[in-house]
């Protein structure tokens, strides 16, 4: 393996885990080719007659997938920091003496830091998606025998397509489901509205397990997953802790600070015009974006004025819109709150709709492009509006990328952020880890000005004069300085420990293991 | 004493940093850093760490330090506050004055809102003005615990110069007494524009807080006034209001504080403020007859917006000019409920406009429609005319753009 420079100046591995990488071409310079990655034909001739494919425990059905050394696992994030069945996996092949596995879940929450034991003891090799928290900072401490590989939900998507990553088992948790692998995301003790991280995984894998703790008779209906897909059905006691799937409500956040930001935000959208009647919107669960939600649903209503869509991560102010007329509908990935996974339930105008279909790069166009109004977060900004999301300025990997980078294929991407936290800076000179491109990057909002990105002088031009507190990038970077004092830039080792992929599966940059 | 801990550590404090010194016999400067920002800033606290400690002459000792992103105004605040507690030095390090910071007030400014900031807790400090408010107050007295009186003065000076106050009038609440005095000579040379007087009772406590402002600024050859606040909360306070409003040229408004007042009372303060009904309108009335602003009470109830709003609605009709603030998010709902209304700026511009028009006819009379208008009318709609203006409500050529 050697370092290359790639399109955006970084230094990135041309080998990852023995495997040939790509680097970073530029935005949209790079063209597959080939054809995407099939499973092997399946036959009804392995299959019960009745279709009764239910099997004693998640045990026999991972023995009778086969499972050995080296093969990869994938498992999806709907139960979020209640998910009961993912460590189970691991801790069934360190009983069996399985070792070098390739965990490969759509995320990673604290509720799966006990993988460390795994990745520890040799039964897990590496994982190839988002590590937060105690998972990171083990990578970021060079602990992980493989090189991780981080991938945003659409480029996950996308590297299962296009072969880059050859799913052996695929173990999906349902909250309903049935003896034939139909299953669903609504009903049941572990509701999560949707399983919405799913589809690539069962359309792509060798074999498919559905987990589950409420079996329905046939057929489960309307079915996420198809049965047709599925090997194995296990039932079990339990698939996830209710109050840590889905909080009870969402908040917005309560800090006087983030509020402003919050303001100046809605404010924004108002002034330059991107907030109009049938307009997009997508923001995400985080304390402002609630906030930015509730503000932009007031000035809706004000207007009378509706947006046409809006994709979730759906909240309860999202719920609120729909229900009081503000926007026509939901389509919906993944449910944050009770009252979204309601909604769901109900409301024929809450679509599920998986990330398969909203953000995969290699595909004939996609969902992302389509939204007029994005609000995204970022750790870091740099003066080139290049962003990062999943390293701290201290150069710990601490955040996955979630959708972030396939959100960035929106027409307006608009970051509001504090100046700094604490006494940490967040527009920078260089960002520690790049994962999006700043020509992709429109607007950066803090409490102390608006940056908006010299290559967007339409919108420049749309606010000139309307009292927002416009700067530019340098002038906040320099502001932060002036407050914080210069910070000085984390210590690495060479070693790389982590790739981050962009949304066409080439290597956008590389995360080296800290000096302590 | 041989040790001092200063400031503040613990899982919900932000942005300020615990300093224990000890100081020794022998072996020189013990430095033990805990940082959360340590790989960014690690070295620069190091620095300014050993620096401070050369500045106070301070050769052997054992300095630990526990961060959490203090900026470098407020470790220098608490190293200085532990080093005077050991050594009981009269040396200060004084941060340098933002140039942002240099502004003067002006006796009839607005004070609709004035926001109070605990003085011992830094966190707060750097966005307050941000959000706004008329006036921000590092406030020495009730919010800071007895024990903590020093460290958060020492505080309170270096965040007069290193925190951009964003052209908020620059104000502290002083402790009442000796201490109060003490707190006006370390903190009246960094441009403090307003003091609030805790618990005035009478003109004589007023002219004592002045004499000494006076002192302190005539010693540093400075002029400008420094305008007083009292702050009545008690019943001795209410039946001296006018003798407190007028004591000295240097007050600008009263403040009324209704949670003192009514212990004062012995009563319940309750939302609808019967119990303090005649205090204010007393307060009111001695204000006006002074000329001054009076302000009211602050609201408590940080969760209710509604319930504020219909308090500022019920004090501004009562003829306060004003209302603390304990959170930021007050600040708009304060500052809307004493602005006009669009309907109180349409009647005012037409009664201005009659106004004008009988003055251009040579007419003795003026008249709206039918009605007559009498000139304290005219006064009055001429203040919400001026009001509407500064608060950007209406064009400063109001009068030319209806015209067109």
């Amino acid at each position: 393996m050697k370092l290359v420079e790639n399109a955006a100046g970084r230094m990135v591995p041309d080998e990852i885990n023995g495997k040939e990488a790509v680097p970073f071409r530029g935005v949209g310079k790079h063209r597959p080719t080939g054809r995407k990655y099939a499973p092997p034909i399946a036959t009804c001739i392995d299959f019960p007659e009745d279709n009764n494919k239910v099997v004693g425990s998640l045990k026999e059905a991972l023995v009778r997938c086969g499972l050995k050394d080296g093969m990869t696992v994938s498992t999806h994030h709907h139960l979020r920091d209640g998910d009961l069945v993912s460590n189970q996996i691991f801790a069934i092949a360190s009983e069996l003496g399985v070792k070098d596995l390739v965990w490969l879940p759509s995320a990673s929450f604290p509720c799966n830091d006990p993988v460390i034991e795994y990745l520890e003891n040799g039964t897990v090799n590496r994982i190839e998606g988002s590590m937060n928290g105690p998972l990171g900072m083990f990578v970021s401490d060079g602990k992980m025998k493989g090189m991780a590989v981080l991938r945003s939900h659409g480029g996950r998507v996308q590297a299962i397509q296009d072969g880059e990553v050859k799913i052996d088992i695929a173990i999906l948790a349902a909250p309903a489901a049935d003896s034939f692998g139909n299953a669903r995301g609504t009903g049941g003790p572990s509701a999560t509205g949707v399983i919405g991280y799913a589809k690539p995984d069962y359309l792509y894998a060798d074999k498919v397990i559905v987990v589950t703790d409420n079996l329905v008779d046939l057929p489960c209906f309307p079915m996420e997953v198809e049965g047709n897909y599925v090997d194995y059905v296990v039932v079990v006691d339990k698939i996830g802790i209710p109050e840590k799937i889905v909080s009870g409500t969402t908040q917005i956040t309560k800090s006087p600070d983030r509020l402003l930001i919050a303001e100046l935000t809605a404010s924004f959208l108002e002034k330059s015009g991107l907030l109009r009647n049938g307009a997009t919107m997508q923001a995400g669960a985080g304390g402002t974006s609630l906030a930015i939600a509730v503000f932009v649903h007031q000035m809706l209503r004000k207007k009378g004025w509706k947006f046409r869509f809006g994709f979730g991560g759906s909240t309860k102010y999202m719920v609120d819109m729909l229900e009081e007329g503000q926007m026509g509908y939901i389509l919906d990935a993944q449910a944050f709150d009770l009252d979204s996974v309601k909604s769901i339930e109900k409301n024929l105008n809450h679509i599920p709709y998986p990330v398969f279909n909203a953000y995969n790069y290699h595909s004939k166009g996609n969902l992302t492009t389509m939204m007029d109004i994005m609000i995204l977060g970022a750790t870091e900004i740099d003066t080139n509006f290049n962003g990062n999301v999943v390293t701290h300025s201290d150069g710990l990997l601490l955040h996955g990328i979630g959708g972030w980078q396939n959100c960035l294929h929106a027409r307006n991407v608009i970051i509001p952020v504090p100046l700094f936290r604490d006494r940490i800076p967040v527009i920078v000179d260089r960002v520690t880890t790049l994962c999006g491109p700043g020509e992709l990057i429109d607007v950066i909002i803090t409490e102390r000005g608006i940056a908006i990105n010299p290559r967007r002088q339409d919108l420049i031009d749309s606010v000139k004069g309307k009292g927002l507190p416009l700067v530019t990038i340098e002038e906040l970077k320099e502001t932060a300085e002036k407050i914080c004092g210069k910070p000085e830039k984390a210590a690495f080792d060479e070693r790389v420990v982590a790739a981050i992929k962009w949304v066409d599966g080439t290597v956008i940059d590389a995360v080296r293991k800290v000096k302590r | 004493m041989k040790q001092a801990i200063t400031g503040n550590a613990g899982p919900k404090v932000r942005s300020d940093i615990e300093v224990t010194l000890e100081l020794t016999e022998s072996g020189g400067i013990e430095l033990n850093i805990k940082s959360k920002v340590k790989t960014m800033y690690g070295r620069a606290i190091e620095e300014q760490c050993r620096y401070l400690l050369d500045y106070f002459g301070i050769t052997n000792g054992k300095l630990s330090v526990n961060d959490s992103g203090a900026l470098p105004f407020v470790i220098s605040a608490r190293i200085e506050a532990a080093v005077k507690t050991l050594t009981g030095t009269t040396k200060s390090y004084i941060p340098e004055m933002l140039p942002e910071n240099m502004y003067s007030s002006s006796r009839d400014r607005y004070r609709f809102s004035r926001l109070y900031l605990p003085g011992n807790s830094p966190g707060m400090f750097l966005n307050a003005g941000l959000h706004s408010p008329d006036g921000i107050i590092l406030d020495l007295e009730d919010s800071v615990a007895p024990d903590r009186k020093d460290e958060a003065r020492i505080l309170v000076r270096n965040g007069l110069r290193a925190v951009n106050f964003y052209g908020a009038e620059r104000m502290i609440r002083i402790n009442q007494g000796e201490r109060g005095l003490e707190d006006l000579e370390v903190l009246i040379p960094h441009n403090v524009q307003l003091v609030l007087i805790p618990k005035c009772e009478n003109g004589e406590t007023v002219r004592t807080v002045d004499n000494k402002i006076k002192q302190i600024k005539t010693g540093l050859g400075q002029t400008e006034t420094v305008f007083l606040m009292p702050i009545i909360e008690s019943a001795a306070g209410v039946e001296h209001a006018t003798e407190i409003a007028t004591a000295s040229d240097s007050v600008v408004a009263l403040a009324i504080g209704l949670e003192d007042y009514t212990a004062d009372l012995g009563v319940q303060r309750t939302k609808e403020g019967k119990e303090s009904l005649y205090a204010r309108n007393r307060l009111v009335v001695a204000c006006k007859a002074a000329g001054i602003q009076p302000i009211d009470s602050v609201f408590s109830d940080v969760g209710d917006m509604e319930g504020l709003l219909q308090n500022v609605l019920s004090s501004k009709a009562m003829g306060f000019e004003g209302m603390g603030c304990i959170h930021p998010r007050q600040i708009a709902v304060i500052r809307e409920g004493f602005s006009p209304s669009p309907e109180e700026t349409e009647k005012a511009k037409k009664i201005v406009v009659a106004y004008r028009d009988a003055l251009e006819k040579g007419l003795g009379v003026v008249a709206l429609g039918t009605k007559m208008i009498d000139p304290p009318v005219v006064a009055r709609a001429e203040k919400t005319i001026t009001l509407a203006v500064r608060l950007g409500l209406l064009p400063e050529n109001w009068m030319e753009e209806d015209k067109s």
